[in-house]
């Protein structure tokens, strides 16, 4: 009996060393998912990222993945990427970047990456990219398709990405129709279908017609979709959920940014930066506009093209603030670091940010 | 559509699979045995539900195999606890994390796929009269039949039940089952009618607030329904006040469906005749009959 | 068939000890099919699962930060639960002990001695023990049911922190995302050498206090005499109300301690998620240790062996964690049953016997 556990034990230490051994040569690239790669929303279109690399790096690399790791065990999990050999590790959310910063002090040959925060250091670079652009063109869609003139808008939490999301919708809403008016429910959840399927119904009971979404799940839509009224897909395209309701839907492509990343670090010239990409790099795009009039679709086309061209930029100044300040010089776009970092509502959003 | 009506519509749509599930958890609970695991079960529903129904086209289905994958899973928990009398909490809490795992590596091939809705009659879905039912045919089964009484004396004493001759391991298995069934069910609810989609975890927790209400409701089938309808009038009208754009902090009206469960359990429980007589007294303990 | 128990006269001592192995056999076998079904190799599988851990010195560090909260809030649980009070919201007990416990380093940010991590810790351990006793005082006062007033109070201390860290302690220089102020200096707990903090031997020393409380003294005896014969202990003279209001405030501030110590240490600042379950895990800590104070320190350790390997294995083997979830499942369910050993023999008797033997 003894003997076999021995025989056992070598049999497992062997086989061990074997694949570490035979994946030596191939360029780990490793992510760090906040949810489930299961959940349709954030974490798949990462995970689609993921799968892309894989797809056009083929066999020099190899990837992996640690999903649902909770805040406050990312320092383990990134540390434990980073111990099994990963070259570039990317974490994928904002919880994780001070556990980033933390690990990647004591592992300076491996390459950071993290979504969405501004620490910096020199093998940890962050990348994010301009959601507000695709909010814009959705708000100048809403205000056309719109009867009453009112959307309903369901956010997660009151981060600066949903926040300068709501305010690009509504400057793009105003565009159209200066007394476009959007109704905001805060469900406080990034990923609960049933909650999201209330708040929406609540939204449409009052008197909204545009169901607006900055939560992950497809519910939203498919309850607009149920009442004959429309909305916009986050994250990915999700036509195939609400095929009579959805008339476009803002979709996160991490693939080509990940495929450049990792390439970069394979030959050497990867470098600690801070990009924010949109439109014009091809990490927002926009689902094929669908349910709407020509017109309408010609003007959503335009403005894609104009943002996407660098002629249109959602945040030019000058822009009334709720408050009724007014910040940004004319004609020139704010400052990266005031969208980033944004914490305030334009003029006509009729809700209180915590302060 | 009349604003309050359908506000009134959301309210049963979130009420729904709360008092299904809580309604199978009083049962179980009535004949003695507290099964932490709703949540497993639930989810293990959705998931049974939306593949059979993904797969077969019929939503009649999809409610059959979720019901069957709540069975399942509380048979499970019915081997541990009434056959091999392993401690109720500790195999409860560790169905919910079987059933969270499993159910994902089940769902990994239905991530991303519309599902089918079930029918509805006049904007309400088939399963709201059916819960209506429920609840009235748990309270006349409990209270006016032996069978009734039978449950009710094996989970306020199984050793008088036992001595008088009832079958005490047999009757608790047919009540955790019963209660995997409405798990199930109210999980097949989530993923067949309230949004027809499967994605992982998407309970969001509703098991351990089904638990909560039966609690609440003193294991009374009429109370856990007021228990089930306050709650989800409170989480909706959170949302309907949020949309008015008054400036009140939603983390404070997301958290008063728990502050007035609280509060209204504190003025009910005032009451000793009320709670007292109802608490099952063999809660929890396991049974294993002297021979 | 049918499976028949038959209690022993004694705890059997043989199982007591072997019942825990048994399991972890029985697991090892599922395991390996498990990992058969998925195209892994069982043994390569079982080994990055549960050796791999314990063969490098850092993954045994992770291995102790991870139990430390585990078992200090299991401990005080097991306490509460042999006295038949049920405190299932050690989850929202351990966020209001990281928030009492931060208001020190959030308010005077500028204080740097050792005297705010005392204050803190006392703070923490304050904060948990005085929201656990809002649902000790409703049982005893009203009369309103533990189990549920506990686990709604869960949900209110989360968004309780959600809005303080989006809100009102919010760190300015944060580009408005919903963190405090990094903690630094003697704002965090101290370490031995490596990783392993302070909080690792406040769970010892959790552990072994109770276990001389329990087994020593008085006051452990009338804990005990509460949740086993409650009618005698009425006779005895011990109030049952006194006890509840004990238990409640024992267990809310370990989990109080355990949620500043983690926010003094691993995160080092409040943001809105600080545990990743600790406070639910703990619940079944308690029952794996036989709601037994040293029992409760090996059955933290071998809980987060578990959440250690599952991520271990997701990494090395590409499993995903949903396998990690199912395993540990598994790994309880056997552990529950084999734990029947020690009280009862399981014999087997054909149907014919059995129904004869019910019709006497």
């Amino acid at each position: 009996m003894k003997k076999l556990l021995m025989t056992a034990a070598m049999a497992a230490i062997a086989l061990g060393l074997g694949t570490t051994a035979s994946l030596a040569e191939k360029y780990k690239a490793c992510w760090v998912y906040v949810g489930p790669v299961g959940d349709g929303g954030y974490t798949f279109q990462h995970d689609v990222g993921r799968k892309m690399v894989d797809k056009e790096l083929g066999d020099k690399v190899e990837t992996v993945f640690v999903e649902n790791v909770a805040e406050a065990d990312a320092d383990r999990s990134i540390e434990r990427l980073a111990r099994d050999g990963c070259k570039i590790i990317f974490t994928t959310s904002f919880g994780f970047m001070d556990p980033t910063i933390k690990v990647a002090a004591k592992f300076p040959d491996v390459k950071f990456e993290h979504a969405t925060g501004y620490k910096t250091a020199p093998n940890v670079a962050t990348y994010n990219a301009k959601f507000h652009e695709g909010r814009y063109v959705i708000g100048q869609i809403a205000a056309k398709m719109s009867k009453t003139g009112t959307a309903g808008y369901i956010v997660s939490f009151p981060i600066p990405e949903v926040v300068s999301g709501i305010n690009a919708f509504m400057l793009g809403a105003q565009s159209v129709n200066p007394d476009f008016k959007v109704k905001i429910v805060w469900v406080n959840s990034w990923f609960d279908p049933g909650k999201e399927a209330d708040a929406a119904k609540v939204l449409l009971s009052q008197g909204a017609d545009i169901m607006v979404q900055h939560t992950d799940s497809t519910a939203p839509l498919q309850i607009a979709q149920e009442q004959g009224k429309f909305g916009f897909g986050q994250s990915s395209d999700m036509m195939a959920f609400a095929p009579k309701a959805q008339l476009t839907a803002i979709v996160d492509s991490w693939g080509p940014y990940y495929v450049k990343r990792v390439k970069a670090a394979m030959d050497g010239t990867w470098a600690s930066t801070q990009s924010w990409e949109g439109m014009a790099e091809g990490a927002v795009t926009m689902a094929p506009y669908a349910n709407m009039p020509d017109d309408v679709a010609k003007m959503a086309a335009d403005t894609q093209a104009a943002i996407t061209a660098g002629t249109l930029n959602p945040f030019t100044g000058p822009i009334t603030k709720q408050d009724g300040t007014v910040v940004g010089e004319a004609g020139k776009p704010l400052p990266d670091g005031d969208i980033l970092g944004m914490n305030w509502y334009v003029k006509g959003v009729d809700d209180k940010l915590p302060q | 559509m009349d604003q309050s009506l359908a506000v009134l519509l959301t309210i049963i749509t979130a009420a729904t699979p709360l008092l299904i599930a809580a309604m199978g958890e009083l049962v179980v609970e009535r004949s003695g045995v507290l099964n932490l695991g709703v949540e497993g079960m639930m989810v293990m529903g959705a998931v049974a539900g939306f593949a059979v129904a993904f797969l077969t086209g019929s939503t009649l289905l999809g409610a059959g195999a979720a019901i069957l994958a709540g069975i399942a899973m509380s048979a499970l928990f019915g081997f541990l606890t009434l056959t091999l009398v392993a401690n109720q909490v500790a195999a409860g809490l560790a169905l919910t994390l079987l059933g969270l795992g499993l159910s994902g590596l089940i769902g990994e091939a239905f991530v991303g796929h519309p599902g089918i809705k079930m029918p509805t009659l006049l904007g309400i879905d088939a399963l709201v009269p059916f819960s209506f039912i429920l609840t009235a045919g748990v309270a006349y089964v409990l209270f006016k039949t032996k069978i009734g009484l039978t449950v009710r004396a094996v989970g306020n004493s199984h050793n008088s039940a036992h001595a008088l001759g009832y079958r005490v391991i047999a009757l608790r298995y047919l009540s955790v089952m019963f209660g995997g069934a409405c798990a199930g069910l109210a999980g097949g609810y989530l993923s067949l009618a309230y949004t027809p989609q499967w994605i992982e975890n998407m309970t969001a927790g509703r098991g351990w607030i089904a638990l909560a209400l039966v609690v609440f409701a003193s294991w009374r089938p009429l109370r856990t329904l007021v228990g089930a309808y306050l709650f989800g009038a409170v989480s909706i009208l959170g949302f309907v006040v949020q949309s008015m754009g008054l400036g009140i902090p939603s983390q404070f009206l997301s958290a008063l469906p728990y502050i007035v469960t609280v509060i209204a359990l504190v003025i009910i429980s005032g009451n000793k005749r009320l709670t007292q007589a109802n608490t099952p007294a063999c809660l929890g303990q396991s049974f294993v009959p002297d021979r | 068939m049918r499976l028949i128990l038959e209690k022993r006269a004694d705890r059997s001592p043989f199982f007591a000890i072997a019942s825990p192995f048994l399991a972890l056999v029985l697991t090892l076998i599922a395991g390996g099919l498990i990992f058969a079904m998925r195209g892994i190799n069982p043994l390569e599988g079982l080994y990055v699962y549960f050796v791999e851990p314990l063969t490098q010195l850092w993954s045994v560090e992770q291995l102790v930060i991870k139990a430390a909260p585990l078992v200090l809030i299991g401990v005080g649980l097991a306490v509460c639960y042999m006295a038949n009070v049920w405190n299932i919201g050690a989850e929202g007990q351990l966020t209001m002990g990281a928030i009492a416990g931060s208001i020190a380093p959030v308010m005077f940010p500028e204080w740097q001695d050792p005297s705010i991590l005392v204050v803190m810790l006392i703070m923490g351990t304050l904060g948990g023990a005085l929201y656990g006793a809002i649902p000790g005082l409703l049982k005893t006062r009203f009369n309103a049911n533990e189990i549920l007033t506990s686990l709604m109070l869960v949900y209110v201390a989360g968004l309780f922190l959600d809005w303080l860290v989006r809100g009102p302690w919010r760190d300015p220089q944060g580009y408005n995302f919903p963190v405090t102020k990094t903690f630094a200096g003697w704002q965090l707990l101290p370490t031995f050498g490596g990783t392993i903090h302070l909080g690792a031997l406040f769970a010892l020393v959790a552990c072994a206090a109770l276990a001389f409380v329990m087994g020593k003294t008085l006051i452990g005896f009338e804990i005990k005499v509460t949740g086993n014969a409650p009618r005698a202990g009425r006779f005895a003279g011990f109030s049952r109300d006194r006890m509840v209001m004990l238990c409640f405030l024992l267990s809310g501030g370990l989990a109080g301690l355990a949620g500043i110590c983690e926010v003094a240490s691993v995160i080092g600042k409040l943001q809105p998620q600080i545990s990743p379950g600790y406070g639910f895990a703990a619940i079944i800590v308690a029952f794996l240790g036989r709601l037994n104070p040293l029992g409760v320190l090996f059955a933290g350790l071998l809980l987060a062996l578990s959440y250690i390997g599952g991520e271990a294995a997701q990494v090395t083997l590409g499993i995903s964690d949903k396998i990690a979830k199912v395993f540990q499942g598994i790994l309880l369910f056997f552990i529950l049953s084999c734990d029947t050993l020690i009280l009862y023999r399981i014999k087997f008797e054909s149907g014919r016997v059995g129904a004869l033997k019910a019709a006497e």
